[in-house]
């Protein structure tokens, strides 16, 4: 991935200026305080797969939202096939021939395929199932992709739904495709065969705009580029020009234009050295976790303090059960935990964490925090009860207040006030208070759970030094991460699991990232 | 305990089975369509009274069942606008506004009882049956289960079309999506809010036949607060049959058996209180939950309100 | 403020910008209270003056019948007591709910746990009575019927702590289960074999809980307010009521904060009955001395609407169960007077009900359209 592909140039014919299919007329939306998208003008051109890049907050979602009729731009105009529409609900878009595939998906899990692609005709019909699965028969072979119609979509992995969900758009006849933060909740493995699929469709003619904030995989997949930045258009990178400026050139550039900077290179990826010799501070021993989907068997781990240990592997492969398992959520079946001396195996979470165990978890608004309580009481979250915040167990609103202050003000939380509901905050920001939670007091080894997922490119860099900040105060650190540039930019040594177990354990050096390759796809070494 | 299965016995319990069991199944069918579709109807007794009160009151004055019935379902849809203008459309807590129209429908029953039927009583005629040939002249059964009201074989068979149109039709699908995942279907071009409307308005039509049958073929009387807790027992049921049609048909017969035990009793000559028998069907259900702990397969956007973009 | 060194007129500077801050802090603070009593008082306002609306389509001069209903519930002073002496039990209904609702549990079992608790009450004392102090056999009762009431939720609470299962149909279930139940008792165990009509023994006036002062108030009304009080403080002030709030917003937060949930989902279920079981001690010790057959007042489902009202608050609650208590008290004696039966005050609570509903979506609308 870190070789990006330039794209195959889509026009054979360059001396015939292609038409666009749809047009977004410098197009403004506003919304409550903020104007999510200014005079933005945006050209969809047949059998391209048209990149949309920019930090959270730029505007895309906005913009997609637009162009699937969930909501309607306040000035400026759409055009499709160069005539004027207005495209006032989902169902609108999908009769212009504009499909979308969001990043949650849209599928009913508890129907079949077959009935999922039959919904929305006539009410007292009988949903043609022999129909659509024939059709989708033949527009799966089209794209090279297989679904069982009558699997029902609640047992199929995320990327098999959004096969299902392109597929579903192609049937209705869709020349236009968003895929909006497709990758997002993907393997690594997904993300490239979804991107091989874009290639396939763009072959059939298709127009395909690929929402997403990875560099990689813009170069990687895309044809044209087109960056947002608050709300506006910065910069377009047509076909020619990106084919003719190359990997590195190109990656400038775009970061030039996210940012307004040239600042953007890569923070420094030489990988730390964990002093050595240290004894490990965290032992993790025989540790086994029952779970119906993913049992995890049999890890060993050691962490020095100082150290970071990265823990990569495709996600669902039982790094979350092995996270929750370790902080105290989960009951373990076997296996013991010591922190620098002292057995944590029997205790529970909140022993856990007062003898220096932190887990910051990847689903922040699901279980980290609580949406409707103020920042303060989230912060706070794992030690209700506690002096000096609560004494005789009724609330010291002082003490609580303070400690948020405190918090809030070393770990850059950007807030209105300590009193806001958490849920109000930015994701990044969310992030922020999470670490400070998890960072503060006297920790002696935290668990970070896929710690930048969801996240823009400036929190992303805070919060990777974050983690290298706590490895240096002599923490022992567990980077759990399903992606592999962050483990190799940021690890000692690396783990990698597979089907529940730790498949093998590899010095982070210049050879790493072919043998964790390896361990992640199967290969045993 | 032979002398106590008697014929008179038998043909007594499965009359008063099928007669205290149908509006509990029409209550019950009424909130499955209303769960399925994402809404929890906790205003389905109140349907169920304000049906009952409807539906005597158009009987008692045209003198027709059939009217009667059809003034019930209207009756019970009159107490399903508010709901579905509330909490569909604006989104309010089901919960509430559920016991409010439940509470509102108790309080405004009983009164206009009171200043029209209080000081009379009326009753209605006993309602004519159709025995079905061959079928109504078996023994035992025969009498108590093919010699009915017409209206009961109709709601036997809404059973059976609802359970049609919940697997083979676009409705069933879209109610479906409505309940577990209200976005995909807007996603599909289906308005969620219609669904859900259509859902609740279909909801309180079948409670208001089953009130209405209780105070036309049942009581023959409206009486206030009569339907006694029935539209509950028809959320009990919705639950406990985790979406099928012919388990609260099976629901509804085992407590409608119970509800009406006490005068198959006094027929075969044993008494023992009501509130004995009426705890059994409620025992029953407790009992399998205890021993099988099964959850109760609920649809995931159950009571919330659905916002067109907001996650 | 990145600055590590702070000069002495910056200091001033962040003083006074503080100052402004906490004024401004103070006055949305006032706003707030302001739109919130607003909320609720407007309401309340629209559902009597729709409700005069039912009265005049009845034929009931709605001028006279609220007079009626204000003279006898609220200004007549035996009104006024016996307006006072309804709070109790209701109040105490209304804690109970309280704690369940703001742990995000629907115990809609409250008339179920109520029943039971009044009825084994009803059969206890009055045994109780000629062997042991007044004081004693009113303590035993409150006890008990705090017990019966807990006992009575123990199956919904597993069910739901350990198995998952829904708990608004057990609780609904265990209701319409204890309802019976407690008929069969009165019926069949705890008949009192010296009355024609099915009843348990009769608590004398003298044995039960004493009056307040010089009024036939009964001091079911100072548990009551206790009770209300107490659990607004528990679940506002203290590390308790914070978890209990924790499983009821976000269950998946308080598992990953090391709560033991089902333990606390137990201890909600418990305190909730509990206090839902006192109510019906308390409405027999202190008002009726018996349960007749059949007897059910449906007052957990009658508070229900009452604490939603409140939106939960404590001391809304003390508001809203005495508006309800002088407009019942108020419309049992106009049912005699003006011949309204007191089935009017049902469709006073759902309109109110209703209407605060609209009040509150239409304060969001004005709300989000002033951002």
């Amino acid at each position: 991935m870190t070789q990006p592909a330039p794209a195959h140039p889509p026009h054979n014919d360059p001396s015939a200026a292609p038409r666009p299919i749809v047009t977004l007329d410098h197009v403004t939306k506003r919304f409550p305080g903020v104007v999510a998208n200014d005079r933005v003008a945006f050209d969809l051109f047949p059998g391209e797969v048209h990149v949309l890049l920019g930090e959270n907050g730029a505007g895309k979602s906005t913009l997609v939202g637009m162009l699937s009729g969930l909501q309607t731009p306040d000035e400026g105009g759409i055009l499709i096939d160069h005539r004027e529409v207005r495209i006032a609900s989902p169902a609108r878009a999908l009769e212009l021939g504009i499909g979308t595939v969001f990043q949650h998906s849209m599928l009913v899990p508890s129907l079949s395929v077959a009935d999922n692609m039959a919904l929305g005709g006539p009410w007292w019909s009988r949903p043609d199932r022999a129909g659509v699965a024939r059709r989708m028969a033949q527009v799966c072979a089209d794209i090279g992709v297989t679904i069982d119609p009558a699997a029902k979509v609640g047992t199929l992995s995320l990327g098999e739904q959004q096969q299902v969900e392109i597929v579903r758009a192609l049937m209705r006849g869709s020349r236009v495709l968003i895929l909006d933060e497709a990758t997002a909740m993907l393997t690594p493995k997904g993300a490239e065969d979804l991107g091989a699929l874009m290639g396939r469709l763009t072959r059939l003619g298709i127009a395909v705009v690929f929402i997403t904030h990875k560099l990689n995989e813009a170069l990687s997949f895309g044809n044209r580029i087109t960056v947002l930045r608050l709300g506006r258009k910065v910069g377009e990178i047509a076909p020619e020009r990106l084919a003719a400026l190359g990997p590195a050139a190109a990656t400038a550039e775009i970061i030039r234009l996210m940012f307004g900077t040239d600042a953007g290179a890569p923070a420094d990826a030489a990988p730390r050295r964990a002093r050595p010799g240290a004894a490990p501070l965290l032992v993790i021993e025989g540790l086994a976790v029952d779970d119906p989907a993913v049992p995890v068997e049999r890890v060993d781990l050691a962490v020095a303090p100082g150290e970071i240990l990265g823990l990569a592997g495709i996600d669902g492969n039982g790094q979350k059960q092995f996270a929750e398992a370790l902080a105290g959520q989960r009951p373990l079946r076997a296996g013991r935990i010591t922190l620098a001396g002292t057995s944590l195996e029997r205790l529970d979470v909140g022993a856990r964490r007062a003898h220096g165990l932190r887990y910051v978890t990847d689903d922040r608004l699901g279980e980290g925090t609580i949406g409707g309580f103020a920042i303060s009481l989230n912060l706070l979250l794992k030690q209700v009860g506690e002096s000096p915040f609560w004494r005789a167990g009724f609330d010291q609103p002082e003490a609580i207040a303070a400690h948020a202050r405190r918090l809030v003000g070393e770990f850059d939380v950007r807030t209105p006030s300590i009193e806001t509901p958490i849920g109000k905050l930015s994701g990044g920001n969310i992030q922020k208070a999470l670490l400070a939670r998890e960072l503060s007091g006297a920790a002696k080894a935290v668990i970070f759970a896929k710690p930048t997922y969801g996240l823009d490119v400036n929190n992303i860099r805070a919060t990777r030094q974050r983690i290298r900040e706590a490895a240096d105060r002599g923490l022992a650190v567990i980077l759990i991460s399903t992606d592999l540039e962050e483990v190799l930019e940021l690890s000692d040594r690396i783990a990698v699991m597979s089907r529940g177990a730790v498949v093998g354990v590899v010095e982070n050096d210049a050879a790493a990232r072919g043998r964790v390759g390896e361990l992640m796809s199967g290969v045993t070494a | 305990m032979s002398a106590l299965f008697t014929d008179a016995f038998l043909t007594s319990l499965v009359l008063g089975a099928l007669t205290a069991g149908i509006p509990l199944m029409l209550a019950g069918l009424g909130e499955q369509i209303s769960e399925k579709a994402g809404v929890l109807n906790i205003g389905i007794e109140g349907m169920m009274l304000f049906g009952a009160y409807a539906g005597f009151l158009v009987a008692y004055h045209t003198g027709s069942i059939w009217l009667g019935f059809l003034g019930g379902a209207v009756g019970g849809m009159a107490v399903a606008v508010p709901m579905a203008v509330l909490c569909i459309r604006m989104g309010l807590s089901q919960i509430v506004i559920g016991i409010a129209l439940t509470l509102g429908a108790e309080g405004l029953t009983a009164l206009l009882h009171h200043f029209q039927f209080a000081q009379s009583y009326p009753r209605l005629p006993a309602v004519e049956t159709l025995p079905i040939p061959v079928l109504s002249s078996l023994p035992v059964v025969g009498p108590a289960l093919f010699d009915r009201p017409p209206i009961v074989y109709l709601a036997v068979l809404a059973v059976f079309v609802t359970a049609y149109v919940f697997r083979a039709t676009q409705f069933g699908l879209a109610l479906q999506a409505a309940g577990d995942k209200p976005a995909a279907l807007d996603a599909a071009g289906v308005d969620v809010v219609r669904v859900r409307t259509i859902a609740v308005l279909i909801t309180g039509g079948l409670a208001g036949v089953g009130g209405a049958f209780m105070a036309e073929v049942g009581a023959g009387i409206f009486v206030p607060f009569m339907t006694n807790g029935a539209g509950f027992i028809g959320i009990v049921l919705a639950m406990q049959a985790r979406g099928k049609p012919l388990w609260v048909l099976c629901g509804a017969l085992l407590f409608g058996a119970c509800l009406s035990a006490t005068t198959a009793l006094q027929v075969a000559g044993v008494s023992i209180p009501t509130d004995v028998i009426q705890m059994l069907p409620f025992a029953a259900v407790l009992t399998v939950l205890v021993l099988f702990g099964r959850k109760a397969s609920l649809p995931p956007a159950l009571g919330t309100h659905y916002v067109r973009g907001a996650r | 403020m990145t600055d590590t060194q702070i000069s002495t007129p910056d200091l001033t500077e962040a003083d006074r910008r503080d100052q402004t801050a906490r004024a401004e802090a103070r006055a949305e603070l006032w706003r707030g209270r302001a739109r919130v009593a607003l909320l609720g008082i407007g309401p309340v306002i629209g559902a009597l003056l729709l409700s005069a609306l039912v009265l005049l389509a009845l034929g009931v001069d709605p001028i006279a019948y609220y007079g009626f209903v204000i003279e006898r519930g609220l200004i007549n002073p035996y009104g006024l007591q016996a307006t006072l002496t309804r709070m109790g039990p209701l109040l105490l209904l209304a804690a109970g709910l309280i704690v369940a609702f703001r742990a995000g549990i629907w115990n809609l079992g409250g008339d179920g746990q109520f029943l039971l608790s009044a009825v084994v009450v009803a059969a206890l004392c009055p045994l109780l009575a000629p062997h042991l102090p007044v004081w004693l056999v009113l303590l035993v009762g409150l006890v008990v019927g705090a017990l019966v009431g807990a006992v009575w939720s123990v199956l919904p609470a597993l069910l739901k702590a350990y198995q998952g299962v829904n708990e608004i149909i057990t609780t609904l279930m265990m209701t319409f289960l204890g309802v019976s139940f407690a008929n069969v008792l009165v019926k069949l165990a705890f008949r009192d074999p010296a009355t024609t009509v099915p009843q348990t023994r009769t608590l004398a006036v003298a044995d039960r809980l004493p009056r307040l002062f010089d009024t036939t108030v009964s001091s079911g009304l100072l548990i009551g307010l206790v009770a209300v009080i107490a659990v607004h403080l528990v679940m506002t002030r203290t590390a308790f009521g914070l978890k209990l709030r924790i499983v009821g917003a976000n269950p998946r937060a308080a598992i990953h904060a090391g709560l033991p949930v089902p333990a606390l989902t137990v201890a909600v279920f418990a305190l909730s009955a509990a206090l839902a079981g006192l109510a019906g001690a308390v409405e027999i010790l202190g008002v009726q001395g018996n349960v007749r057959a059949d007897w059910n007042p449906h007052y957990a489902m009658t508070v229900i609407p009452l604490v939603f009202l409140a939106r939960f608050n404590g001391f809304g609650s003390i508001a809203f169960v005495f508006l309800f208590s002088v407009l019942s008290i108020g419309g049992e004696s106009a049912a005699r007077r003006t011949g309204v039966p007191n089935f009017f005050t049902l469709v006073v609570v759902a309109i109110l009900l209703v209407m605060l509903g609209v009040a509150e979506y239409l304060d969001q609308r004005r709300r989000a359209a002033g951002k």
